[in-house]
């Protein structure tokens, strides 16, 4: 039997227990559920992980995470328009669901019913170990969506899963399961006004040959600590694009946890981060590929501003059936100030023998030839810097061909830089 | 309109001097060629007068109009009137060639106190220009310069210049690369914009391009000074003869 030694716990770690013990009657679920919870909770019992745990060594949890405020039920909110024109907007509160209506043919409920009956219970619990952000999420869930979208159906409109907060304790999660050759976007959005604790859990199902967008915007203000993760299966012959925007948050880390199962199964991640003031934003991807022929890409541009640090740790495993897998990952950021700092952690695990797989990482300052280049037009340095800035991570949104989806993103850069520019 | 008087300049990063007193006066409506062998300085001079801050003026002075330029950057210096055609024009990723050319439109009429541009107008003059130089208007939804072939970066410096209007025109080895054809409609696009309040400097390693564009004066650049001057002949003389002759006389 191992004998720990008990390492006094933070306040922090103290708050998010006690929440517990006063919560844990009222949390929605039955008894499955609630056994999930206990267990999520023996997890957190042994502390939150410190920069010796190499999943989060540069994302010192104990340390950053210094407070955890208590759950509001009094603070309120009200939903928010939808990023994309006439997108379904399914607004989480505050960690309530508001039920929308949504085309008929989706199947649409609320993570409460779903615990209630004991279809969700098993989605509880830890992916891994070292899997924090799911403990914490287990444990307080109360609310979300799961949604279904049926076999062959070719979804016009965007759905938007709306996780908006108005401080204190949030937890909430989102199950999406496209069926065969389904077609459809949908914007996972993390924002709100308060100085909250959001833990987001969204779990994707891509099934045969469907094609999905899923995009997560998060904009969190400044004081909100944000624990986001998104689960992805993606079956034969799918595609999934995954586009993560960071842009705001005193403390963020965004786990991507990708199986490309399906053979012939394709994934693209691309994600732009913008990081400033002193913010602390981690993106830390875990991709398998777990079948032959399958594709992927993944870019990540960061802009690092003020005294902002940012890391990405990109960890993609080989299996030794996935022969023939093509994966290209490539990290850039372009460092604004000497006062802020990212790091990138690139892990390739190979088990198969004829794959190809790279990774490249950077991190520089504009490009002196372009800035003159610019200047020599007549445009002035401040604007320039912008202009090419902007142009960094534009490349990566334009990758999206998606029209309108790209103006929105774009319209998103242009008011961050008015603001942190 | 151009007045160089005894411009020294190094390479800021090493020291190493490249211009060692260059003279040169060009007057309003006057197209001037700078000639010289390579390394000569030929290229340095134009980064010089564009304000590059890879370059260091240590003595001497550039007189644009009457005012010295040297405290200007190169915005500024772009706003006042003065455009370099690139001999490499750079390649920018993710900034649309439109959106470039519409910032640094407005930039530059903003800077002169002029009121901005409207996209309708802004559309027209951009159209009626790239018509004139025989572009495709699709080839300025690409980004800055990316994937252009060599003579198409040449004839999108000239589009800009077009576009600018600027009363100092440096064109930095804009025959490198093009072919006869091309070379013709760049010719013809510079030939237009010849005006007798607006001065022009060809530098070219070449005699070629000025049987295009005829200059009006043509000095030798050597070992980082005018070695010499003279009329359109001299080009020819240096064409029918190299540059060995002029140096020699000058050494």
């Amino acid at each position: 039997m191992n004998m720990q030694l008990q390492v006094r716990r933070t306040a922090a770690e103290e708050t998010l227990l006690a929440s517990f013990s006063e919560r844990a009657a009222s949390l929605p679920g039955d008894a499955a559920a609630a056994e999930r919870r206990a267990q999520a909770v023996e997890v957190l019992k042994n502390g939150l992980p410190s920069r010796k745990v190499e999943s989060w060594h540069y994302t010192d949890l104990r340390r950053l995470l210094s407070s955890v405020p208590d759950f509001d039920p009094s603070a309120h909110a009200e939903p928010r328009a939808a990023l994309l024109p006439g997108s379904v907007v399914l607004p989480v509160v505050n960690g309530i669901a508001k039920l929308t209506d949504v085309p008929a043919d989706i199947s649409v409920a609320s993570i409460t019913n779903e615990l209630a009956d004991g279809s969700f219970a098993s989605h509880l619990g830890l992916a891994d170990t070292d899997d924090t952000v799911g403990a914490i999420n287990s444990a307080f869930v109360t609310d979300g969506f799961a949604l279904d979208i049926p076999a062959g159906r070719v979804l016009e409109q965007p759905i938007e899963l709306q996780n908006l907060q108005a401080g204190g304790q949030v937890h909430t999660r989102f199950a999406v399961r496209a069926g065969e050759g389904a077609k459809a976007t949908i914007v996972e959005r993390q924002l709100g006004d308060g100085d909250a604790l959001v833990s987001s859990v969204s779990h994707l199902e891509v099934g045969e040959g469907a094609e999905i967008l899923w995009l997560i915007i998060q904009e969190q203000p400044d004081g909100a600590r944000h624990l986001g993760q998104i689960n992805v299966k993606i079956a034969k012959d799918a595609k999934l694009t995954l586009f993560v925007m960071n842009a705001g948050g005193k403390l963020v880390r965004q786990e991507l946890r990708v199986c490309v199962e399906g053979e012939g199964a394709e994934f693209r991640l691309r994600s732009v981060n913008l990081l400033a003031g002193d913010t602390h934003c981690d993106v830390t991807m875990v991709l398998d590929h777990a079948a032959p022929h399958t594709v992927s890409t993944e870019t990540i541009r960061n802009v690092v501003a003020d005294k902002a640090e940012g890391a990405f740790q990109g960890q993609i495993r080989v299996a030794r059936e996935a022969q023939k897998t093509d994966a290209k990952m490539a990290c850039n950021t372009l460092l604004l100030s000497d006062e802020g700092g990212f790091s990138t952690k690139p892990e390739l695990e190979i088990f198969a023998d004829d794959v190809a797989c790279g990774h490249g990482a950077t991190v520089t300052d504009i490009e002196p030839a372009h800035l003159f280049y610019l200047m020599a037009r007549g445009i002035d340095e401040k604007t320039a810097r912008g202009l090419l800035v902007r142009a960094f991570l534009a490349e990566v949104i334009e990758e999206l061909e998606d029209e309108a989806v790209v103006e929105v993103l774009e319209e998103k850069l242009a008011a961050w830089f008015a603001t942190h520019g | 309109m151009l007045e160089i008087k005894n411009l020294h300049a190094r390479i800021a990063e090493d020291g190493t001097e490249i211009l060692r007193g260059v003279d040169l006066n060009v007057k309003p409506g006057e197209v001037a060629a700078i000639m010289g062998p390579n390394g000569s300085g030929k290229s340095t001079l134009s980064y010089v007068l564009a304000g590059r801050d890879d370059y260091e003026v240590t003595e001497g002075d550039i007189l644009f109009k009457g005012q010295s330029v040297l405290e200007m950057d190169p915005a500024e210096r772009a706003a006042a009137g003065i455009f370099l055609a690139f001999q490499y024009p750079m390649e920018i990723p993710g900034v649309a060639t439109m959106e470039f050319l519409k910032v640094a439109m407005n930039a530059q009429r903003k800077a002169r106190g002029e009121e901005e541009l409207k996209i309708p107008e802004l559309m027209k003059r951009v159209r009626t220009a790239a018509e004139e130089l025989n572009m495709d208007m699709g080839m300025l939804k690409r980004p800055l310069n990316v994937g252009f072939s060599g003579g198409e970066k040449k004839r999108a410096e000239i589009l800009q210049m077009k576009l600018l209007e600027p009363s100092l025109c440096v064109l930095d080895e804009t025959d490198s690369g093009l072919d006869i054809d091309a070379l013709k409609i760049v010719a013809d696009g510079v030939n237009a914009l010849r005006s007798p309040d607006r001065a022009i400097v060809v530098i070219t390693h070449y005699q070629r391009l000025l049987d295009y564009i005829v200059p009006d004066s043509v000095h030798v650049l050597y070992k980082g000074r005018v070695v010499k001057s003279g009329e359109k002949d001299l080009a020819l003389e240096l064409e029918k003869n190299g540059y060995a002759g002029v140096i020699g006389e000058a050494a």
